[in-house]
């Protein structure tokens, strides 16, 4: 496996736009491809700013360090060019478009990324998206809704997998992907990212969550324990098993201390 | 090309259709009005006395009333209709079968993108170019039915008894300013007849082209749906841009018997520079259905509301409206529902975009008589706005008096959100594809009832519109 990290960032601090004080303050974190790669934290411990930052959310901005993907200065990157280049963020809650089939939107995604004069193949479009849905246990009519448009959490949240399927992104983040889904449909989610990584064993994945429950489905390489905008901890699964039995306290009292 | 000039070299101004077909007018009055040159339009198409005194007495009225002072801004109309020719016969000739369509005139269709498969698929085509039809085909079912789908012109020589029992009855000179107008000058459009109990599955379509600088167009339109008939029809045009102002104030009547259903679908793309004041009303007897489905795009300022009359006990009708207001365009639309009869049922759905320092108005009027009792009548009307610099009003006019009558109003705006944009964005679409798909998905519930091709050609138009409003 190639040693280069894919992502890599370094000293990174972010805030939201215009607003003190920081939330990141100072994140450091090289993905190297085909890793899983586990973000832990307490809520409001900078996890989702994070996601937003590599996903180029217009309402956060870094105020210090890099973010280097695939030898590319991502933050000098719009988002729609982030996504070209094989970046994929599942959002924690993704908007609704109504009036936007799933099946036109994810059409349209994929035209995008052609160049000028090129056409989508509509059969094979349909054909990927069948199968796509095959593979996530969805049922065919799901991509005929409205994107998000009067959707239950759960079904946002197998819908942004949905479109990690199709769009097969070089880095994928999921965002508390696993929050608000019930056992089964944590396992349907699991069981779908399992097997994009099975077909294509060099997609990176970060995997932000704040329950550890994802990580008995979706084993990471390296598990992050991010606490008040810093990376605390850094270690194998075994790190994640810990703060199952001791929580999130003891790394506040570290840094209180 | 990089993105960003595509984006710009494809401004608002740059009118996708701006072109101009040579085709010089065999005849055309002088500009300006007066019963001289109403009587020389009537003499040109050889009329009878009594179309001749009622465009006189229209004149009369148009000349009597003001210039209205409500919807949209017309004070610099005069000025246009000063310069308005208002009325100029084309060269071409009608045609009957599409190899007589002279070679310009193909191109002139071609250009604008009108399917091949229209002249196979659709039975009839009737093509208003200048102020005439020049094409006009009409399938050979419907004739064996007894349909009759005319230029108005021949609506008036070879059903001449048909004509006048209808012709004004709707829509009278005395309605409207323009309305007058219209009845005083009017040239081309479509005469229809559907008989008792004849069904068309095939939309009649008429496509019209204004192509001549400072052409007043004012298009004529009479549809009859006899008792229990049911049938479709498509209207659209494209008009090229001109540097002067353009001016086009259609009329269009449609009567719908007893348990008849008609629906009646348009969409007008004008050049910006065009002022489009249109009257078209229904009136809806018995157990009788109408639907209008109209969409607006480009011109100065559009005043249009598409009315339903609901005359007879059970009658319905539906207006379906799409307005998109660019850069200095004002769109002054909405729909007029007139419950008359008992159990009478009506809806308005109105979707409106503005984008830059374009501006929308949704008016629309509800009226239940005393006696129209157990009527209903909903309206829905949205607003969708693209930038800070955008505008939306709406004014709904209710009258009510009738008690047992249930009357509901709905109204929303919305901005296109930065979250919307960011999420698409997210997955590989540039900013403009972005804004075009949630515009498209804004009036998708519209969209959808358009045949096929009018859809497409409608998403077309938006997505080249957003290509301009962003950067």
């Amino acid at each position: 496996m190639n040693d280069r990290p894919i992502l890599s960032v370094t000293g990174l601090s972010a805030r939201v736009a215009d607003e003190d004080p920081d939330i990141l303050k100072g994140v450091n974190l090289a993905i190297r491809p085909g890793e899983i790669h586990a973000i832990m934290g307490p809520n409001g411990s900078g996890k989702s700013t994070l996601a937003k930052v590599i996903s180029g959310h217009p309402g956060y901005e870094a105020t210090a360090g890099a973010v280097v993907y695939q030898g590319e200065d991502l933050l000098e990157m719009e988002p729609d060019e982030r996504a070209q280049a094989g970046v994929f963020i599942a959002f924690q809650y993704p908007v609704a478009i109504p009036g936007v089939s799933i099946a036109n939107f994810l059409r349209t995604a994929l035209q995008a990324r052609l160049e000028d004069g090129e056409e989508l193949d509509l059969f094979e479009f349909q054909e990927l998206l069948m199968e796509r849905m095959e593979l996530l246990q969805m049922d065919p009519s799901f991509v005929q809704r409205s994107l998000n448009d009067g959707f239950s959490g759960g079904e946002k949240k197998r819908n942004e997998i949905l479109q990690m399927a199709v769009l097969n992104p070089t880095l994928a983040v999921m965002d508390e992907t696993d929050s608000g889904l019930d056992i089964d449909a944590l396992k349907v989610v699991a069981h779908g990212v399992n097997a994009l990584k099975a077909e294509n064993p060099a997609m990176s994945v970060l995997l932000i969550t704040h329950y550890q429950r994802m990580l008995n489905y979706i084993t990471p390489d390296v598990v992050h324990v991010m606490v008040k905008g810093r990376i605390v901890e850094s270690g194998g699964p075994e790190v994640a098993l810990g703060l199952e039995e001791q929580g999130y306290e003891k790394y506040r009292r570290a840094q209180v201390a | 090309m990089p993105s960003n000039e595509v984006i710009q070299g494809l401004g608002l101004d740059d009118y996708k259709f701006g072109f101009v077909t040579d085709s010089e007018p065999v005849f055309r009055t002088r500009p300006g009005l007066d019963g001289d040159i109403v009587r020389q339009i009537s003499a040109r198409k050889d009329e009878p006395e009594w179309m001749l005194k009622s465009r006189l007495k229209a004149l009369r009225i148009y000349d009597a009333k003001p210039m209205p002072q409500w919807g949209g801004d017309l004070s610099e109309l005069q000025d246009t209709l000063d310069q308005t020719y208002f009325y100029v016969k084309p060269q071409e000739q009608m045609e009957r079968s599409w190899d007589d369509v002279p070679e310009n005139i193909k191109q002139t269709f071609e250009r604008l993108g009108i399917p091949e498969a229209e002249r196979r698929i659709l039975a009839g085509v009737g093509a208003q170019y200048d102020s005439e039809m020049v094409y006009h085909s009409l399938k050979e079912e419907w004739e064996s039915k007894g349909v009759i789908f005319d230029s108005i012109e021949d609506g008036l020589k070879n059903h001449p008894e048909l004509f006048r029992k209808y012709f004004g009855t709707v829509i009278p000179a005395a309605d409207n300013k323009f309305a007058a107008l219209n009845s005083a000058v009017w040239s081309g459009g479509s005469f229809v007849y559907i008989p008792p109990g004849v069904q068309l599955e095939t939309p009649l379509q008429a496509y019209f082209r204004v192509n001549q600088e400072r052409l007043g167009q004012f298009e004529r339109t009479l549809i009859i749906a006899d008792e229990g008939s049911r049938a479709h029809y498509i209207e659209g045009c494209t008009a090229p841009v001109y540097s002067t102002d353009s001016f086009h104030s259609g009329v269009i009547e449609i009567i719908v018997h007893r348990d008849a259903y008609f629906r009646y679908t348009t969409i007008q793309n004008w050049s910006n520079n065009m002022y489009n004041l249109v009257t078209q009303r229904a009136l809806v007897h018995q157990g009788a259905h109408m639907e209008w489905l109209d969409g607006n795009l480009g011109s100065k300022l559009t005043m249009k509301y598409p009315s339903c009359y609901l005359m007879g006990e059970g009658a319905h009708g539906d207006i379906l409206s799409i307005a998109y207001a660019g850069d200095g365009q004002h769109q002054d639309t909405g729909g007029k529902v007139i419950h008359v009869a008992p159990n009478t049922s009506s809806s308005i759905v109105s979707k409106s975009i503005s984008k830059g320092t374009g501006r929308s108005s949704y008016r629309g009027l509800c009226k239940v008589y005393d006696g129209a009792s157990n009527s209903k009548s909903n309206v829905e009307c949205d607003a969708l706005l693209i930038n800070e610099t955008s505008r939306t009003d709406t004014f709904p006019y209710i009258e009510i008096d009738e008690k047992s009558a249930s009357v509901g109003h709905e109204a929303t705006v919305s901005k296109v959100g930065d979250e919307q944009l960011f999420y698409l964005m997210s997955r590989g679409l540039d900013e403009a594809e972005a804004m075009a798909l949630i515009v498209r998905g804004f009036i998708e519930p519209i969209a959808r009832e358009l045949p096929l091709e009018y859809a497409v050609e409608l998403n077309r138009l938006i997505e080249l519109e957003m290509e301009g409003s962003v950067g």
